[in-house]
This record gives C-alpha cells, sequence and structure tokens, in this order.
C-alpha cells in the first residue's frame, strides 16, 4: 500500500495555532508520501526547541537529542546505515547558535542526510530571546534594547562551507516547500533547507505579512542553481528575500568515499565476535 | 638467580626515542623474557627530554622499577636527568665525541663512551641511525643475541625495503661489535634468553582496540587529545579492515553525540577522549542515560585541571565522571587496571551498553594506556558478543503497539533500530512514556526514573566488583583502582620474598559501587592503605559514602608520575614494622 498522510499520525500538536511549524509538518508529510516513504522508512533527529516535539505529533523513526546536537547524532545514524534517509530538524538558536561547530562539518563533511532549519529568528521554546538569526535591532526578553550582533546567513555560511544543496523555503508556502524537502530528502549528500518559519507567539517582527511582502521565487528568474558565485548573491539580498533552489552539486557524499561501507549498511551486519589473533600476532 | 634488569634510553624529543625503547623490548621478548616499558615526554613535538625505559626479566612482571643498570643518554640531559635513578654499577652509553663526563662525578658507574661520529663513518651509516648504534651496544653490553635484533629489525623495516633493514642491522651491529671489542670487560651481564614462548608488546590503548574489535565494535568516534588518541590511531588503521567506521569528529560534543547515535541506530559503539574532552560529553552522558542507549565512553585520564599535564597520568576523574549529567544518571562506570583488563572490560562493557541500554564509561589513564607489558596473548575463548533485548527484524515486524521503554520486571525494554517494519518509535531526551512520547506527569515520571534505575540492580548480578591479589591472612590490604594495580602488585611480590604477606584489593566497579564486597574485605583486614593517583583522596572518599568506613592511612600522589613498587615497598613496611 502506498505511503498516505494518516500514516504519520500521532498525537494532535501542542504548538500555538497559526505557528509557522504547522506547514512545515504538512509539506514534510506530503514529500514523504510524494518519496514514498513510509513511518519505518526514515529516521529523524532533533534538537531542543518548539521544532523539537515534532516526533510527538508526526510517527517516525526519531531521535529527540540535545540542544543543538541534531546533526551529529543524524551523521552518525547515516554512517552506520546508509540506506535510511536521515532528516535533522534544528531550530535557528539550536543549530547555529549551540551547535554552530556542529553546523559547519557536518557540511564540509557532506554527510548524505537533510537539515531543516526552522529559522524563526527567535528563541521559542524559552519564551522569547535573540537568535543568531535575528534582524540587527531586534527587541526581545534578552535584548530589550535591541539586539547588537549582525544576524547570521545560514544559506551564505553554508554556500562557503562546501554545502552541496542549498535551499531555502517559507513555510506557508505549502506546495513550494514540499517540493523543495522532497529534492532535498532525494539530494545525495548534505542539503540544507532553510525555512522562514514565523513564530506568531514571540516574533512581532517577522510575520507572515513580513515575508510575504519579501519573498519571490527563484524558478521564476533566470537563476543557474549550478552557479555556485549567483547562489551567493542571490543569499545576501536582504531588500526582497529569494526562495527555492539556491545551489546543487554533485559530489559523492562522506558515506559514499567510506570504502568500509560498500555492500550492507553495518546495522545490517552481524556484530559478532571477530578473530584478533592475526593483530595481536602481529605484535609479537 | 632471577634476571631483572632495567634498561632506560632518553634525549631529545624528536629522535625516535620511542622507537627504540620498543625494539629493545621486543627483542628481549622474542628471547622468552618479559618486559614493561615505561615512557615519559613533555607536550611538545621538539626539543623537550623524552625517555623510555625497558624492565626485562626472566620472571613475570608487572610494572617499571626505579633502578636504572644501562642508560642510554643521547645528550647531556640523558645523563643528568636520570643519574639519580642508577644503580650501583651502572652503565652510561653516551656519544664521547659530545660530552664529557667527568670521571670522578660518575666513578660508581660504568662509562661506555661512544664515538658516534667515528663510529658512524667507519662503517658508512647515516647520523639518523645513532639510536640503532645505541641498541645494538645495549645488547652488546648484555652479551645478548643480536640476531634476535635483527628479526626484530627485519620485520619491524620489512615494509620499507631491504636497504633500510639492512642499513638498520649495520648499525645495531656496529655497536654491539664496538662495544664487545671496547668495553669487554664491562660486559658483565650475560641477559639469557629463555625457553619460553615469545609474548607480544602491547600498551593499554593496543589492547583496548583489540578488546573493542574482538567484541564487536562497528563505529568509533575521537577527537584527538593525549593520553586517548594511541586508540584513535590503533581503531583507524584496524577498524576499517573490519569495516568499522572510525571518526575524527569537530569536537567532544559531536563525537559523544555521534557515538550515541549509532548506538540508537544499532551499532556496536563506542568513543574516547581524556578528562577534558569528557567535560565536553557530560550532557551526552544523561542523554543516553535518559533516551537508553547503548554506548561505551572511555576516558583516558591525565591531571588536571584545565590542560594541566597533557602528557603525564593521573587518577582524578571519579568526581567527574560520577558526576557527569545532571540528576541520578542510569550508567556504569568501571575502571580498568592493566593490559588484560583493557583487553576484557572493553569486549564486556560493549555487552553491558548493549544489555542494560545505557552508557558505560570505562576509566583508564596514560600511565596504563602508553605503558607496554610483554604478555601472552588474550585468551579470546570466553569473547561473546551479547546484544541483549535487541529486536531481530522478525520479531519487530511481529510487534503491534510497540513499546521501546515498556515497563518490564528488569527495567529493561525490548529496543527496536530505525528501518525495522513495525517499530517507528521516537527516543526522546524530554521525559517520556513507554512509546517515547513526552510525557511531564508524576506517575510516568516516577515510574521511567525507576524502571532505568532497576537496571543497575540486574547489572549488579554479573557486575565485576573488585579483583584480590596475595593472601586472605595478609598483614595488610593495599586498596587501589585503575593502573596503580600494576605497581601495586609488583610490591606484593617483593613483599612476599622478605616475608611480608599483603593483600591487593582492585576496585574495578566504580558505579554502581560494589560496597558489599568493598566492606567485607576492609571489615576482614588487619590493616588498610589506600593507594591512589589523586590530591584528596578520591576512592576513599568514595568509600565512606557508601559503606561509611573512614580509612586512616593513605598514599597518594598527584604529580602526573605513576607509583613505582619502591615506593610502595617502603611504605608498607613503615607501617608493618
Ligand atoms: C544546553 C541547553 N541550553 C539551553 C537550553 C534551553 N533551550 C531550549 S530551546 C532553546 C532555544 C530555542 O530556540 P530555537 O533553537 O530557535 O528553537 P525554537 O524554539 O525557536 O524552535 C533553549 C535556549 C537547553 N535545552 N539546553
Ligand atoms: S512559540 Fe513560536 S515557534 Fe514555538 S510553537 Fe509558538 S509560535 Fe511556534
Amino acid at each position: 500500500m502506498p505511503v498516505n498522510m494518516n500514516d504519520f499520525k500521532k498525537q494532535d500538536s501542542t504548538w500555538c495555532p497559526a505557528c509557522g511549524n504547522f506547514g512545515i509538518w504538512t509539506a514534510l508529510k506530503k514529500a514523504l508520501v510524494k518519496l514514498d516513504l513510509g513511518p519505518d522508512q526514515v529516521c529523524f533527529t532533533m534538537g531542543i526547541g518548539c521544532h523539537g516535539h515534532l516526533h510527538n505529533y508526526m510517527k517516525t523513526y526519531a531521535f529527540e537529542g540535545l540542544h543543538g546536537r541534531s546533526l551529529p547524532l543524524g551523521a552518525a545514524i547515516k554512517m552506520v546505515n546508509k540506506d535510511i534517509p536521515v532528516v535533522a530538524f534544528a531550530g535557528d538558536g539550536d543549530c547555529l547558535g549551540e551547535g554552530g561547530n556542529h553546523f559547519v562539518h557536518t557540511i564540509r563533511a557532506n554527510h548524505d542526510m537533510t537539515l531543516v532549519l526552522h529559522d524563526n529568528q527567535t528563541y521559542g521554546l524559552t519564551t522569547g530571546q535573540t537568535a543568531p538569526t535575528s534582524l540587527k535591532g531586534y527587541k526581545s526578553k534578552s535584548t530589550p534594547s535591541g539586539v547588537i550582533e549582525t544576524p547570521f546567513n545560514p544559506l551564505t555560511l553554508a554556500l562557503s562551507s562546501g554545502a552541496t544543496f542549498v535551499a531555502r523555503a517559507f513555510s506557508q508556502d505549502l506546495s513550494g516547500l514540499s517540493d523543495i524537502l522532497v529534492k532535498a530528502i532525494s539530494h545525495k549528500g548534505f542539503a540544507l533547507v532553510d525555512i522562514f518559519q514565523p513564530c506568531v507567539t514571540f516574533n512581532k517582527v517577522n510575520t507572515y505579512q513580513w515575508f510575504k511582502e519579501r519573498v519571490y521565487k527563484l524558478e521564476e528568474t533566470d537563476h543557474d542553481t549550478s552557479d555556485k558565485i549567483a547562489a551567493l548573491s542571490k543569499a545576501l539580498e536582504t531588500e526582497k528575500l529569494p526562495i527555492g533552489v539556491f545551489y546543487e552539486e554533485k559530489r559523492p557524499s562522506y558515506e559514499d568515499e567510506l570504502p568500509q561501507l560498500e555492500g550492507e549498511p553495518i546495522v545490517n551486519r552481524e556484530a559478532g565476535k571477530r578473530d584478533v589473533d592475526s593483530l595481536m600476532e602481529a605484535l609479537r | 638467580m632471577a634476571q631483572d634488569i632495567q634498561w632506560k634510553i632518553g634525549g631529545e624529543a624528536g629522535f625516535g626515542i620511542m622507537t627504540t625503547g620498543l625494539l629493545f623490548a621486543k627483542a628481549c621478548l622474542r628471547g622468552g623474557l618479559n618486559t614493561f616499558n615505561y615512557t615519559e615526554y613533555p607536550s611538545l613535538i621538539r626539543g623537550g627530554h623524552n625517555c623510555m625505559q625497558v624492565r626485562v626479566s626472566d620472571e613475570e612482571i608487572h610494572s617499571q622499577t626505579k633502578q636504572v643498570n644501562i642508560l642510554v643518554a643521547l645528550n647531556m640531559n640523558g645523563v643528568t636527568r636520570h643519574t639519580e635513578e642508577l644503580a650501583d654499577g651502572a652503565a652510561i652509553i653516551y656519544d664521547s665525541e659530545d660530552l664529557t663526563l667527568d670521571e670522578k662525578e660518575y666513578e660508581k658507574y660504568d662509562l661506555i663512551g661512544m664515538p658516534w661520529k667515528q663510529i658512524i663513518k667507519d662503517n658508512d651509516l647515516k647520523e639518523v641511525m645513532k639510536n640503532n648504534i645505541a641498541l645494538g651496544a645495549s645488547l652488546g653490553l648484555l652479551n645478548y643475541d643480536l640476531e634476535t635484533l635483527f628479526g626484530v629489525i627485519q620485520d619491524t623495516f620489512g615494509r620499507k625495503g631491504d636497504e633500510v633493514v639492512n642499513a638498520n642491522k649495520k648499525a645495531a651491529k656496529a655497536g654491539y661489535d664496538y662495544v664487545q671489542e671496547h668495553y669487554k670487560e664491562l660486559c658483565k651481564i650475560t641477559l639469557q634468553k629463555t625457553d619460553n614462548e615469545p609474548k607480544m608488546l602491547i600498551n593499554g590503548a593496543e589492547a583496548i582496540s583489540i578488546g573493542a574489535i574482538a567484541g564487536g565494535l562497528q563505529f568509533y568516534a575521537a577527537y584527538p587529545m593525549t593520553p586517548s588518541s594511541g586508540i584513535l590511531h590503533y581503531l583507524a588503521k584496524e577498524g576499517p579492515k573490519v569495516g568499522m567506521v572510525v571518526k575524527h569528529a569537530e569536537d567532544e560534543i559531536s563525537v559523544a553525540n555521534m557515538a550515541v547515535g549509532a548506538g540508537y541506530a544499532g551499532a556496536r559503539s563506542m568513543c574516547g577522549t581524556a578528562g577534558g574532552g569528557f567535560c565536553l560529553m557530560a550532557e551526552t552522558v544523561g542523554l543516553a542515560g535518559l533516551t537508553e542507549t547503548p554506548v561505551v565512553m572511555f576516558n583516558v585520564m591525565r591531571p588536571g585541571p584545565a590542560t594541566g599535564l597533557p602528557t603525564w597520568t593521573g587518577q582524578a576523574d571519579i568526581p567527574l565522571v560520577r558526576g557527569a549529567g545532571q540528576d541520578d544518571v542510569t550508567k556504569i562506570i568501571l575502571s580498568i587496571g592493566d593490559m588484560q583488563d583493557s583487553f576484557e572490560l572493553t569486549w564486556k562493557a560493549l555487552n553491558y551498553a548493549e544489555k542494560y541500554q545505557l552508557p558505560v564509561i570505562v576509566m583508564s589513564d596514560k600511565y596504563l594506556t602508553e605503558s607496554h607489558i610483554g604478555t601472552a596473548k588474550f585468551d579470546t575463548g570466553s569473547v561473546v558478543v551479547d546484544r541483549g533485548l535487541l529486536l531481530s527484524d522478525e520479531q519487530a515486524a511481529k510487534e503491534e503497539d510497540y513499546k521501546r521503554y515498556k515497563l518490564t520486571d528488569t527495567g529493561i525494554s525490548p529496543r527496536a533500530i530505525p528501518g525495522q517494519k513495525g517499530t517507528p518509535f521516537a527516543a526522546n531526551s524530554d521525559e517520556h512514556d513507554e512509546y517515547g512520547q513526552s510525557d511531564e506527569e508524576i506517575e510516568n515520571a516516577i515510574a521511567q526514573k525507576d524502571k532505568r534505575l532497576k537496571k543497575l540492580e540486574e547489572y549488579k548480578k554479573e557486575m565485576p566488583t573488585v579483583q584480590m591479589f596475595g593472601k586472605d591472612d595478609a598483614d595488610l590490604t593495599v586498596i587501589t583502582w585503575g593502573s596503580t594495580k600494576m605497581p601495586a602488585r609488583e610490591a606484593l611480590k617483593w613483599l612476599e620474598k622478605d616475608g611480608i604477606n599483603i593483600q591487593i584489593m582492585q576496585i574495578v566497579s566504580i558505579h554502581p559501587f560494589p560496597s558489599e564486597q568493598v566492606s567485607e574485605v576492609i571489615s576482614k583486614a588487619k590493616e588498610t592503605l589506600i593507594i591512589e593517583g589523586n590530591q584528596t583522596a578520591q576512592m576513599a572518599a568514595l568509600i565512606r559514602e557508601h559503606t561509611g568506613i573512614e580509612l586512616k592511612n593513605k598514599f597518594l600522589r598527584y604529580d602526573g608520575r605513576p607509583f613505582y613498587p619502591e615506593d610502595i615497598v617502603a611504605k608498607v613496611k613503615e607501617m608493618v614494622n
């Protein structure tokens, strides 16, 4: 039986009504249906933040780890089970603050996995502090006079770290987001999907309206997704905000480059006792 | 009459001192002798002082000793830094063209001056062969069989081709012949080979790695940090050949999370670091505990805090490891004391991790991980791979209402892994119900916490508690843990010869703590002495906490150096007499 949206049913969500996460949730299910990946055929990892609760509402194999750590968890799952599609979910604070080091290094390694970045430019779960992607001057509980730091640009950071698939989406654009997720999950290597995800409760600046006035689709332009420089300059735009696939490149994934992964995934091999006599003999 | 000599080589870091020491030890081992190598070096690549000492005996030995019988000094530091360690009548092999040793000052010793440059020139050798000349000279001084060394050279350098092998042999022979020719009367000791089967030369890192490979390890992650890197280096070289993934990740936080991710996914998984890296792993210990994910984590200790003494040894991380992760983390902590423990407790740790579905932390230290012992090959007959309640694909497919964290009598629940049909579940770092769903209700929180703790009760039934050495009715019971076991066992042997009987209790399990066994041994002891490598008697504190017993006599060392049997013997004699 083909996979359908109801297969993923679990408990009702406790996100705030109209939260951008709902769009991501729906688009994700659509993408998995399209890819015909059922709950036991995919593995999610998540950090801590509002995004991290997704596994309570959506049935799949999942590991909600610690704040900032969904990437190393996901990378390792992929290394020992190269056959299972791995999707890591992360908040902007989670992934670019607490887990910033993992972000660049997982990209560099080109592990064959997807990162879904819930980019709401604020801290949701901890009730509204500034995030690494908050716009300069953003007033929050932790920055009542406005944030001084300039925002991180996850796209340019990913591109300059050697990402092989870089995309941005808007959670309200369900079909666009779902298409991008299909492409990202199908991509061989590391795929970043940065998603504008309005936090209706705490971010009163970057609202649905704010995004609607600014986003435009790259696919409606003549943008060449194989051109890294073009991708970088698109990613640097701030007046209008392009969404869609910025950059795509074919490069062997980390897992492809490990000769010992040829054949069956590690977890399908018997983890039996090994003969170590020759290793000990070599020490004589 | 037992043969027991100690040879030492010292000089500037970066001049192949370690390699030379290993070649010397191997040559002895191949002659059916026993060896123990101990090395000291600073946290520098070039310029600091390095040394390695090799104790050789025809009896079983457990550690290095203080007194040096033959000292190879590659520079003046090599002489002056070790003069105090020299036994009466010891020989000093040194470069007589470069160094002048005052005969009066060194009159107690045999000075074996060697004109390195002349020897190099006369024999058409290269400057880099100096160590091999010294090696040959040392064996010449011991009237040892040169062919045995040739065999070691052949096996060590064979890959590099005949030219390299022959040049090394020639250098060794030149040194050997020079000593035999010019210092024949000083070649007083004859190191006799025995008929015993040659042993392997192994350090703790290799023993851990081989134990892990035997035990079916499939994933290892690490970030380089002395003294744990030996495990990374060995596994990076040998692991892929048996299908293992070995990952040098960006930091220890990633390392630990990767090891947990791989364990969750169904691989036998391990990571390793030193105390500083372990600090970064602390949060992940809690993650593995709460999500009941199997993982083995090595903390190879060195003195701290902070960067501390990077290349030295210590046993001071009990509070760190015990405290890793907030709240009561369901975890197992073991401590290994020698190469045999390193092998055996590593494969066992992999089993415990999977059987009880939790993090198993194994504590080692620099002294153990980087010292080499000559030992018989490990008995692999008892090695088993036990994956606990891991569901097979067939079993998983039959599950109808799968509860990953099902409440059971033992606290252990059947474990599915990603990709299996019919059992999708979430491992969840939030407190969760039997399915893995976030759940903050009172009843559930208590039930899940109790469930996890129960697993340790089950584990206690097979827990390696303590190891005992010596006689029950001993005059004194030495209590120790970790690598101090080695010099303590050596001291036991020496004291026995002097008619003093001691007993040693090596505490293997740090958590859960083997309170019953420890109390029983202490209550029966005539007198006790606790020996440990830290400033505040951490093990003694643990014993007090768990047994209420306050140990009076403590022998502590916290200067980065290991204990020596001589010190233990002196301490015991002071107490017994
Ligand atoms: C080590 C650690 N530090 C802090 C926290 C508290 N914390 C939980 S979520 C969060 C940030 C949430 O923001 P973000 O990652 O952007 O995710 P969102 O909730 O917006 O989806 C913080 C700081 C934590 N759980 N762990
Ligand atoms: S706090 Fe913000 S991000 Fe979190 S659920 Fe509510 S709206 Fe969504």
